[in-house]
């Protein structure tokens, strides 16, 4: 009895989703190409991420190639550029996401203007860099950086100072990657913040006012509280992008001369990867970074959600 | 501190801070009509000086930047059309409450913003697909994001009402014909939106072409760009003992990188300001938490 009850049930189960297929088969339609390039793109790619395991050879393709265990990985904690990779790594990620108040402070500042024309001219010249792309910012930073003929040095050598290669010089790439980064994104990074300032109660600054607050005490304990959440959501998010932000724009900057900085995990992998065709070596060292990435991504929403309700999930 | 005091001076900090912004840019239009030499000494610092268009005439001579301008115009279009085509129906799918497995296709695409096989792995598929040093290499891989899908998914919930879908059934209207005269029409904002931000990247972008292309004839503009405006100006700079002919040669790409720049930037820089609250729309919409 018991038995065919079971299958009663399991057919019934099966007996709804055919029902419910046969009767909107074309909204299943729609979902096709979503779903296709997600598999073909995303996943066989995510399948393939065994070969970190192998020696991938590719007529034998991801499945066949020889397992060789850990070796990829023993090969990268036991090189010469390992630590300087994780460093350079860190340093350039931890330098960004110090800057993180940035945005924060620049919403508020340009919230507290009243002058309602000069505020949408500020917010559309500030948003502009956004819309540039990173080859024409680097061409930038490479154009008014030149030795010879770059603006800045030409303003050097009129104070008589020397001429300094920037663009060569290690210890100048992290200070240009940060800061170059801010002058493309302050005024975009405003936006979410700005909307969350607008969304805050306006009785509540009816309420302040009654109370005679200043415009600074304004900030400090109604538009800073109020948009709290959202500047705590944007800030776990960017740790979860922590050591994959930029990488495009590090590519640009990197030459033989400032590799002693420049040369992160991810460059490490396109060179290694694509440049000396080492596919299975690439691949782990690629694993071994997004590993750390999702441990950074949970540990901090955990944090997160420890100390007040916001978090992704 | 009084009220007003703090206006004034929060108000030209942040005239100061925009000010500081702008500047580059103003810089790099001035200097592409200046002579190079008013540069190097120091002449040229605002407004131009000693005007001449020797550079954009070099722009405009230059076969490459034509043919990378003709491919990123076909590369951005292919890849916004093909975007909007994988885009709207999955995410009007995923707003649908017939659909069963929702949750499952939901987290389907979502992992993908957590893990992704890297660029070793997606560049063996793009391999074993024949792509490689076609457009395709360009146009197809990174043509959808989640974010894009959960966007468009919002903005369906929230505004197709399910009385009228229900509505349009009962008179027997398919699906497809309902998707196509109801809801795409319903639409035109988040359509909008969502061309747009795909637009700019594929415009701006030059990584997949970095990786997937040999052929200069294919090239997009960035990769166009990235060579005369990084590639060759550090290999020069970094040559020691510089020779006359060499010194010509520099003073040539110092005529053509100011023009370069804004050939290539000011179609978007000019665009853009129209269409701001477009874009402000989108990342609103996507920064809604779920």
């Amino acid at each position: 009895m018991a038995k065919e009850v079971d299958t009663i049930d399991r057919s019934s189960k099966k007996y709804i989703l055919k029902q419910n297929i046969k009767r909107n088969w074309q909204i299943y339609l729609f979902l096709l190409p979503m779903i296709t390039y997600f598999f073909i793109f995303h996943y066989v790619p995510m399948y393939g991420v065994q070969i970190a395991f192998k020696n991938y050879l590719p007529n034998k393709g991801f499945m066949g190639s020889d397992f060789v265990g850990l070796k990829h990985f023993e090969t990268f904690f036991n090189s010469y550029y390992f630590w300087r990779l994780l460093k350079n790594t860190i340093l350039l990620n931890v330098y960004g996401l110090l800057l993180f108040p940035l945005p924060v402070v620049f919403a508020l500042m340009l919230h507290e203007v009243r002058h309602a024309g000069l505020k949408k001219w500020m917010q559309t010249i500030t948003y502009a860099p956004h819309f540039i792309s990173v080859v024409v910012v680097v061409g930038m930073l490479v154009a008014f950086l030149n030795p010879q003929t770059g603006i800045v040095n030409v303003a050097l050598k009129m104070v008589g100072m020397e001429p300094i290669y920037f663009m060569a010089e290690p210890g100048w790439f992290r200070h240009l990657y940060v800061w170059s980064g801010q002058w493309e994104s302050l005024g975009w990074n405003t936006i979410i913040f700005l909307a969350a300032l607008a969304g805050i109660n306006p009785e509540l600054y009816e309420a302040a006012e009654v109370d005679g607050a200043s415009r600074l005490q304004r900030i400090l304990h109604i538009n800073i509280p109020g948009i709290l959440p959202t500047v705590v959501i944007l800030f776990i998010l960017n740790i979860g992008m922590f050591m994959q932000i930029g990488f495009e724009k590090v590519l640009l900057m990197q030459n033989n001369l400032n590799k002693e900085t420049s040369d992160v995990i991810q460059t490490f992998v396109y060179n290694v990867g694509l440049l000396e065709g080492r596919f299975s070596y690439a691949t782990a060292i690629g694993l071994f970074e997004s590993a750390i990435n999702i441990v950074l991504l949970v540990t901090v929403n955990q944090i997160a959600r420890k100390i007040g309700e916001n978090s992704l999930w | 501190m009084s009220d007003k005091v703090f206006e004034r001076i929060n108000t030209s900090l942040v005239l100061l801070i925009t000010i500081i912004i702008l500047y580059p840019l103003i810089f790099v239009l001035s200097a592409s009509i200046s002579d190079p030499a008013a540069i190097t000494l120091g002449k040229m610092w605002l407004w131009p000086v000693d005007i001449t268009f020797e550079g954009y005439k070099r722009v405009f001579a230059n076969r490459l930047i034509w043919t990378g301008y003709k491919n990123t115009i076909i590369y951005t279009t292919l890849g916004t059309l093909l975007h909007l085509f994988i885009l709207l129906p999955g995410a009007y799918a995923l707003s649908r409450k017939e659909l069963l497995g929702k949750k499952f296709v939901l987290w389907f695409v979502l992992f993908t913003m957590l893990f992704n096989g890297g660029i070793i792995p997606t560049f063996i598929v793009v391999r074993e697909l024949n792509m490689v040093n076609t457009m395709w290499a360009i146009i197809i891989p990174g043509v959808i994001g989640a974010w894009a899908i959960l966007v468009a998914k919002s903005f369906f919930e929230q505004n197709i009402p399910d009385q009228l879908v229900e509505a349009a059934k009962i008179d027997g209207a398919s699906d497809i014909y309902l998707f196509f005269r109801i809801v795409l029409p319903l639409s035109l904002p988040i359509i909008a939106v969502m061309a747009l931000f795909h637009a700019v990247a594929v415009w701006n972008q030059y990584l997949n072409a970095l990786i997937y292309l040999r052929d200069d004839a294919l090239y997009p503009l960035q990769l166009v760009l990235r060579n005369i405006l990084i590639v060759s100006q550090l290999a020069a700079t970094s040559t020691i003992g510089i020779s006359q002919s060499f010194n010509e040669q520099l003073k040539a790409a110092e005529l053509v990188k100011y023009a370069v720049i804004i050939v290539s930037a000011l179609p978007l820089l000019v665009v853009y300001p129209f269409l701001q609250r477009f874009f402000i729309q989108g990342v609103l919409i996507g920064s809604v938490k779920e």
